[in-house]
């Protein structure tokens, strides 16, 4: 039975002193013993070292090889501290922190789901930590297995024909998908000049498409929020290389004309890329290949649980239509005989469009995801979209009437709220989130699609319990109330942080980018 | 599942609350003809044990019980066991982006240390929150230089990592920019005469390794010298960190841009990957720069915080007309590298790179005892490229025996008849005088 | 929201005080408003040349980045330099301190297309909607 002793936070809702700054926020936070700490170049002692290193033989002196100009005693300014200063350090440094082992963290398109533990190990067996990239074939065959076998599998979640691990995160997979279309185009004898994208897109888009030359053309999405062919056809013609759709789109919208979207941009000779970030909703529910799309980048970090480390490394994927086989980026792996080799050479694949990073992918994210898709197997990947498809729903019914839904069509990973009931009283969307800081939760993603106003991007992942997103819907209702009530006493969020709100303006304007001896910001 | 809390309870009541009869009415906003009405074809679900018997078995075949030989953009370290217990800890390992500052102030204050210590190291003002690899901050180095200077050739040493030139001839093939390459000499530097025909008017800059791909130090004040002399930036490329702990740093020789790799700070060989890309530069062109930055500022109550700033160069607020696509840094590998930096200090860096040096000169005098003579001339830190015959054949021979003999360098440079005889090894704090001993009987066999 | 009288307004929210042949050029306060605090600006050199409808410079705040566009074209004869160091100076006094650069005027003609106070005001108004 769930909650025998029916305990629950304490917070504090009457009225006057004390409404709105609960005791305990409605998920739980409460203040603890958190210090405060230094820059590591502000302590410490001249001497002192945190490592245990064998000894330097006598007589390799590398002024007498190197010369003198090109040398230095030591690197000053570097810190000299203890290792139980410096564990101390982060450890203290890490306690400021929020991430998904501490609770909720509803960030929309970021897909913020529980990093297995069981992944982390097994990316850090020796066999796998401890591998040179360029081990010959031979000494490697564990990791290009295992490549091989993710490959495979990422093709078939996808509806692909192959895929590519190489590229090191989203934007980068992006990067890929579009140079493969410009060479597609290029080899049928025009690179065309157009990439169109629609208002709902994420910055990394129209960013990628620049990168390859290419000018962009917004289309509007509909009052239902989603794409129509119609407009799509206003805007294609022959100079046109690519759409990019990501589906869901960013407002968790299923851009359901999407077979008819593509069939209208293929006919013109251009392709359909797709932004995977949001297939967390699809996995074995839909395949982005069967619903036209030429490539799609898979986020690795999101989709398939790498860890986010506070803002990287990723790693992203891209999927390819037979069409597209040819330009994938150097190196691919390939099963041959009894065993795996990598093709590096640019004489075994032409057309390719090269190499995009050092060395073959971010292999330490392969073993991780390929050991979530092997602990999930067919009904697993598929239960992940169902759940979370259905937690999202379920936050939509709970915050509906305290927030404004600026769109009423079906929603199904994320839902988007925008500010327009909070605004009556003068508070923003900026207000909510800080408040939900003090309440125990991450805020969601803000101010982000554009199309919506002040919006609210919330992404709860299926790995979040029912129990959780009550709580995060009593919080949000609480503060939708207060907005109503008291909205001024919003703007002093969050309360319980190591810091309150920091000035952006001052470190954009005055910026301070580095730690420099004598350094003082107040 | 243990990772799906849902029980049928839940289901039901989560259900109800939505006002849908089932799951699968939930995605009605897909039409049926795109619906995946069967399973999908992977391998059956595994538990816990049966997956670690699995993956044991993989790791297995790959061949790591004796550490390699091979540098090449990828160094064997030693990581010392508080950085891992550290990275590991929840708040760091799982926690996003920090666009919420007062709530990743651990991770905004761990970029600002980075940043720091890239700065100290390259001798340059404003660094970077990292970049995917070396490779791609090299790239976006050179397309930096463009933007700067508004000139589209650039000019590249042959010295330099092959993969780092691959990864910018691809970033720069929509531009219509230009590729120059300059050949290296017998000393296994840069020939500077060559890159001084090379480098014009019309040049946007000048890029080589710092220690180059051979592992020589490279004429970085000359070279620099010839690109300033012709309004050209100098992008600087060190790929071992390592060095930078005794040699001195790029900024100081005339580098504008420093570029690389700190993999040999704080993170394992991963087998190529993640790693953290450092890209550091001059104040003057931190709009231009790349990737996140982390900036030190005030809260309102006038304590010293960290935020995310000059955030309008990047592309979620100029989509099109950002500096670079770029989204995701390496923070978790970067924040690796931050701590296994703080451990080692001013006097451990130090040390370590004189044990690095001092390893790379017991491999040159046990290599010389075997028989084998270096292929260049230059002066190296901890890698050489070695004369041993046919080095294909070593490698394989020694690959038997499971040992990773190093890379044999005429696949990299087919062109040039002396190379295929030449091997190109390393030795770190991680290989004893007696593996290295032994490194060089096996390379002579039989 | 201030929209002084004696100016002339653009739709990218530009203003212009035309004083002989010299136009004064700055953005209004309804373009500060929206930017936000401004953190940094790029401008012309004197001497440079712009062109009616075309970006100038650049202005940035922590959230937006945005164009300048010239209302008229001519040759850039002042910068108001000083305002590198202070781009605050733009939220607090758009109309007057805050000016960015005075244009020698090239066609006369440019004027004509300028709105009034009076119907950039409305223009504001139906941009909100």
């Amino acid at each position: 039975m769930p909650n025998p002793t029916g305990w629950k936070p304490k917070v504090a809702r009457e009225a006057g002193e004390g409404r709105g700054r609960p005791e305990a926020g409605a998920l739980g936070a409460t203040r603890g013993l958190v210090l405060e700490e230094p820059l590591v170049f502000e302590q410490g002692s001249p001497g002192r070292s945190g490592v245990s290193l064998p000894e330097v033989p006598p007589g390799a002196d590398p002024a007498t090889e190197i010369p003198a100009e090109l040398l230095r005693a030591e690197v000053e300014g570097l810190p000299e501290m203890d290792e139980l200063a410096v564990v101390r350090h982060f450890t203290r440094l890490s306690q400021w922190n929020w991430g998904i082992d501490s609770g909720f963290y509803p960030l929309g398109s970021c897909t913020m789901k529980y990093n297995p533990k069981s992944s982390e190990a097994l990316a850090r067996l020796s066999g796998f930590a401890n591998a040179h990239p360029l081990l010959p074939a031979s000494m490697a065959q564990g990791a290009l297995e295992l490549m091989w076998r993710l490959e495979r599998a990422l093709s078939e979640i996808g509806g692909f024909a192959a895929t590519t691990l190489s590229p090191a995160a989203g934007a980068h997979g992006e990067l890929a998908g579009l140079m493969m279309i410009r060479a597609y185009h290029v080899a049928h004898g025009n690179p065309r000049r157009k990439v169109l994208i629609p208002d709902t897109a994420h910055g990394t888009n129209p960013a990628s498409a620049a990168l390859n030359g290419y000018s962009t053309v917004e289309l509007e999405s509909g009052s239902d929020g989603r794409l129509h062919p119609e407009t799509v056809a206003r805007a294609m013609d022959e100079d046109v290389a690519a759409i990019m759709i990501t589906n869901p789109n960013t407002l968790g919208i299923f851009e359901s004309h999407i077979r008819e979207i593509a069939e209208v941009v293929h006919a013109r000779g251009g392709l359909v890329y797709g932004d995977g970030a949001n297939f967390n909703a699809l996995l074995g529910v839909a395949r982005p290949g069967d619903m036209g799309f030429d490539v799609m980048q898979y986020n690795l970090h999101k989709t398939f649980a790498t860890p986010h480390g506070g803002g990287g490394p990723g790693s992203g994927p891209v999927g390819v239509r037979e069409t597209l086989v040819p330009f994938l980026p150097l190196p691919l792996v390939l099963s041959e005989g009894s065993g795996y080799r990598l093709v590096t050479d640019p004489a075994e694949r032409p057309k390719s469009i090269g190499k995009l990073r050092e060395f073959s992918g971010n292999a330490g994210m392969f073993v991780r995801a390929w050991a979530l898709i092997r602990e999930l197997g067919p009904e697993g990947l598929r239960r992940v979209a169902e759940l979370a498809v259905l937690n999202a729903n379920y936050v939509r019914a709970g915050l509906r009437g305290h927030f404004n839904l600026p769109y009423e069509t079906d929603t199904l990973h994320e839902v988007v709220f925008d500010d327009k009931a909070q605004k009556e009283g003068g508070a923003t969307t900026m207000d909510v989130a800080k408040r939900l800081i003090d309440h125990g939760s991450h805020p969601p993603t803000v101010y982000f699609p554009l199309v919506v106003h002040g919006a609210l991007m919330i992404e709860p992942t299926e790995t979040e319990s029912k129990e959780t997103l009550d709580q995060f819907v009593e919080a949000m209702r609480d503060i939708a109330a207060q907005a109503q009530e008291d909205p001024a006493s919003l703007q002093a969020a969050p309360e319980k942080t190591i810091r309150a709100r920091l000035d952006e303006t001052r470190a954009a304007r005055k910026p301070v980018l580095r730690w420099t001896p004598g350094m003082k910001v107040d | 599942m243990r990772y799906h809390p849902h029980t049928p309870e839940d289901v039901r009541a989560m259900l109800a609350a939505c006002g849908a009869r089932s799951v699968d009415e939930l995605f009605r906003s897909i039409p049926e003809a795109l619906r995946l009405r069967r399973p999908l074809d992977v391998p059956p679900a595994a538990d816990e044990v049966s997956l670690f018997a699995e993956f044991r078995g993989l790791a297995a075949r790959n061949q790591t019980d004796h550490p390699p030989f091979i540098g090449a953009g990828a160094y064997p370290h030693h990581v010392p066991p508080a950085v891992d217990q550290l990275v590991l800890r929840g708040e760091f390992f799982t926690a996003y982006t920090p666009y919420q500052p007062e709530v990743s102030q651990g991770t905004l204050q761990a970029l600002f240390e980075w940043q720091t210590f890239v700065c100290l190291l390259t001798g340059l003002a404003v660094s970077n929150a990292s970049m995917y690899d070396g490779a791609t901050a090299t790239a976006e180095a050179v397309l930096m230089a463009t933007r700067l200077t508004g000139r589209n050739k650039v000019v590249v040493s042959a010295a330099l990592h092959p993969e780092y030139r691959k990864v910018i001839a691809t970033y720069l093939a929509s531009t219509g920019d230009e590729v120059v390459s300059v050949p290296y000499g017998e000393d296994g530097r840069t020939d500077l005469d060559a890159l001084a025909k090379a480098v014009d008017s019309r040049t946007a800059a000048v890029v080589l390794g710092y220690p180059n791909f051979f592992g020589v130090v490279d004429a970085l004040p000359k070279a620099a010298a010839i690109a300033r002399a012709a309004g050209a930036l100098t992008v600087s490329v060190t790929a071992e960190a390592v060095s930078l702990g005794l040699l001195q740093s790029p900024g100081a020789l005339g580098a504008d841009v420093a570029t690389g790799t700190l993999q040999s700070f704080g993170n394992t060989l991963n087998f190529g990957g993640p790693a953290p890309g450092f890209f550091a530069t001059r104040e003057a062109n931190v709009r231009q720069m790349p990737g996140r930055i982390a900036g030190a500022t005030a809260d309102k109550h006038g304590r010293r915080g960290f935020v995310l700033t000059l955030s309008t160069r990047e592309q979620h607020i100029r989509r099109e007309k950002a500096t670079s696509n770029i989204c995701t840094n390496s923070g978790l590998t970067a924040l690796a590298a931050t701590i296994h930096l703080s451990l080692l200090g001013k006097s451990g860096l130090s040390r370590l790179a004189r044990l690095n040096y001092a390893r790379g000169r017991a491999l040159r005098l046990a290599m010389q005892k075997a028989g084998f003579k270096t292929r260049f001339s230059g002066p190296t830190f901890n890698e050489a490229a070695f004369e041993v015959g046919d080095a294909e054949a070593v490698v394989e021979r020694l690959a038997k025996r499971g040992i990773a003999a190093g890379v044999a360098l005429g696949r990299w440079y087919p062109k040039d008849p002396r190379m295929k005889g030449a091997l190109l090894s390393v030795a770190t704090e991680v290989h004893t005088p007696e593996l290295i001993e032994l490194f060089a009987e096996s390379v002579r066999g039989p | 929201m201030n929209f002084p009288e004696d100016l002339k307004y653009t739709r990218d929210h530009e203003w212009a005080r035309v004083k002989g042949n010299r136009v004064t050029v700055g953005i209004t306060d309804f373009a500060q408003d929206q930017l936000g605090d401004v953190v940094y600006l790029e401008l012309p050199d004197v001497g440079d040349t712009v062109k009616k409808g075309e970006a100038f410079g650049v202005v940035e705040s922590t959230k937006a980045v945005s164009d300048l566009f010239a209302p008229v074209s001519g040759k850039v004869v002042e910068v108001n330099d000083p305002l590198g160091d202070a781009p605050e100076t733009i939220n607090d006094d758009p109309f007057e301190e805050g000016w960015m650069i005075v244009v020698e005027l090239a066609n006369p003609s440019d004027l004509n297309d300028l709105m009034d106070a009076a119907a950039y005001e409305k223009f504001v108004e139906e941009e909100q909607e």
